[in-house]
């Protein structure tokens, strides 16, 4: 288990310091899956960086397994980060060394023999079906190869606990797949604890299973994935669970009178909902914006509807609408987006 | 006829050509001899010296007393700044003391490598500084100690920029060579100024330097083909 406890950190920079992460608490499980999300210089780095401190903490402490980290001498930091190893977006292999040497690295780094390292490394290349590249150069290998080799690297010293930061930003939407695909496939089989910084939202709907909204170095909300992204409660987790509309939002002049549907687990993608409302109360409403996703086949998202008609259409549009199972229904979400939950 | 003139008539050329194939072997030689050799030591002590800059940084792995790099810092300085020909006459104390004499190709190593250590240290500090530093930052992040980072991260990644930076130390050492046989020192600088320019063989003069470039350009061009090799960036 790691606890992260009122953690601070800043920067001392020539234009003066800089609170790169502000009073943190969070507490990741043995096993868990854990997405940290947030926009680009929210923390997310400076974060994973404390976690094996590579960046000591100004304030607050990270514990692990009741230890708290920053009691640690030199000696034990380093037997530390062989429990707790990091893949990075730029892969960061030794340009100069082969695969099988880049996955020998930490071990023989901690004095295992040669022979017995080779054999681990080979194991491990195995396990990211990369076997036939041993003896390949970093600079032969695809991006989602190259993020494979370090994967094996960083699995090599039987780590604990998995950082990674970005780990997917540099590929692409297939590769990523693939590669969450592996990570959480390792997950499932070491029973290692994962830790994934990201920006992208579909990076942790598609392995995490709990997730931290960071932003200006800050937790915005914590909490179970499903239930983070559907029911989002602060402007930093709209604006990456809906993108589209969080500029929908603050950019529009007009004032027509909104609802907004927001899919908690519905079972059906899509379901006529529009068309019925037209045929059970006449109202005609029309879609503003809309995003969807799927998890674990339930419909999570939103759905913005314009209602043209007054006041009175309003109030039994969002009257029909609340009955829908699984669906909360927020009104005149022009002025305010926290009222009228059912 | 001027003496310059009178430099490139058939009589002279033959002579030149005797002289060269007299005395240019052994010349050549020891004009090798004496930068490979120069170059070796300069490496032995630059490299580390060079490791040591960088790791003892500020902001390196290993910082080391501020002071401390002050001063290595400007004793480097000052040794480059020393003209090579004073440099030669301000070390013959030391050279006397290694060699037993201060004159003669084998003494000439001396100040050769004193002049060439601080820039062989200032070549290994920018080809080192040139390591990614994410990948160094992963060797940390495996929990790799400061020597570790140095010798199995630094090292091994930056040998092609270290091959063509010892490139250059050695063709500018070989330079130097000819500044160090016109006082003392032997090779092909010694025949160009004692024989080419003090008994006005100009032919004989020509004839060193066209060694002399030659010589460089199978430096330089050993020194290119063997970084370009053993790049493993390079998809081959
Ligand atoms: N070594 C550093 N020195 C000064 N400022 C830093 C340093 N590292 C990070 N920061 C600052 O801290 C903030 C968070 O950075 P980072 O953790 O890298 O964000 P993210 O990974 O979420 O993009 C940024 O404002 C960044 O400029
Ligand atoms: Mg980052």
């Amino acid at each position: 288990m790691i606890e992260l406890r009122n953690l601070s950190k800043s920067f001392m920079t020539s234009k003066g310091s800089v609170d790169a992460l502000r009073q943190i608490n969070l507490t990741i499980r043995d096993g868990d899956i854990y997405g940290i999300i947030g926009m680009s210089g929210a923390g997310k780095s400076t974060l994973v960086r404390c976690i094996n401190m590579l960046e000591k903490p100004s304030e607050g402490s990270v514990i692990m397994d009741g230890r708290d980290l920053s009691t640690l001498d030199e000696k034990e930091l380093r037997s530390m980060r062989r429990q707790v190893t990091m893949i990075f977006q730029g892969f960061n292999l030794l340009m100069q060394k082969t695969c099988l040497d880049n996955v020998m690295l930490p071990l023989r780094l901690s004095h295992v023999p040669r022979e017995e390292a080779r054999a681990r490394a080979m194991e491990m290349l195995q396990m990211v079906e990369l076997p036939d590249k041993a003896k390949s150069y970093p600079a032969q290998l695809s991006g989602g190869q190259q993020q494979r080799v370090a994967i094996a690297r960083a699995l090599s010293t039987n780590p604990s606990v998995l950082l990674c930061d970005e780990a997917t930003s540099a590929l692409d939407p297939r590769t990523t797949h693939q590669i969450l695909e592996l990570i959480r496939d390792i997950h499932t089989r070491m029973g290692i604890t994962v830790i994934v910084i990201t920006h992208q939202m579909s990076v942790v709907q598609e392995i995490c299973n709990r997730v931290a909204i960071l932003e200006h170095g800050t937790v915005m909300e914590e909490g179970e994935v499903s239930e983070v992204f559907s029911n989002p409660r602060s402007d930093a987790t709209r604006a990456l669970v809906y993108p589209e509309i969080a500029s929908a939002i603050f950019n529009e002049e007009d004032d027509g009178q909104r609802v907004r549907l927001i899919f908690n687990g519905a079972p059906a993608a899509r379901m006529p909902l529009i068309a019925s409302m037209a045929i059970d109360c006449g109202i005609l409403a029309s879609i503003q914006s809309a995003s969807t996703r799927s998890v674990g086949g339930m419909t999570y998202g939103y759905m913005t509807l314009e209602i043209p008609g007054g006041p009175d259409d309003l109030a039994r549009a969002v009257n029909y609408l609340r009955k829908t199972p699984q669906i909360s229904v927020q009104a005149d979400v022009h002025y305010s987006m926290k009222e009228g939950q059912a | 006829m001027n003496q310059f003139q009178r430099a490139f008539t058939s009589e002279s050329l033959a002579e030149a050509w005797e002289i060269f194939l007299q005395d240019f072997p052994l010349a050549l030689w020891d004009t090798v001899y004496v930068t490979v050799l120069s170059t070796f030591f300069a490496i032995v002590i630059g490299l580390p010296l060079g490791m040591f800059l960088v790791a003892g940084d500020e902001k390196g792995i290993r910082p080391m007393p501020r002071l401390l790099m002050r001063i290595l810092n400007m004793v480097i300085n000052f040794l480059r700044s020393v003209p090579f020909l004073i440099l030669i006459v301000m070390v013959i104390p030391l050279t006397r003391l290694i060699v037993g004499t201060s004159v003669g190709t084998t003494a000439s190593i001396v100040p050769l490598v004193i002049a060439a250590f601080p820039f062989v240290a200032r070549l290994v500090e920018t080809s080192l500084r040139e390591v990614n530093p994410n990948i160094i930052e992963t060797a940390q992040s495996m929990g790799a100690t400061p020597i570790q980072i140095l010798l199995r991260v630094m090292l091994p990644e930056s040998v092609p920029s270290l091959v063509s930076n010892f490139t250059l130390a050695i063709t500018t050492i070989l330079g130097y060579t000819a500044m160090s046989g016109a006082i003392g020192g032997g090779g092909i600088g010694k025949i160009a100024i004692m024989v080419g320019y003090n008994r006005y063989k100009y032919a004989v003069l020509y004839l060193a330097v066209i060694v002399l470039v030659i010589l460089v350009q199978i430096f330089q061009n050993t020194g290119s083909w063997l970084s370009r090799k053993l790049d493993k960036r390079l998809k081959h």
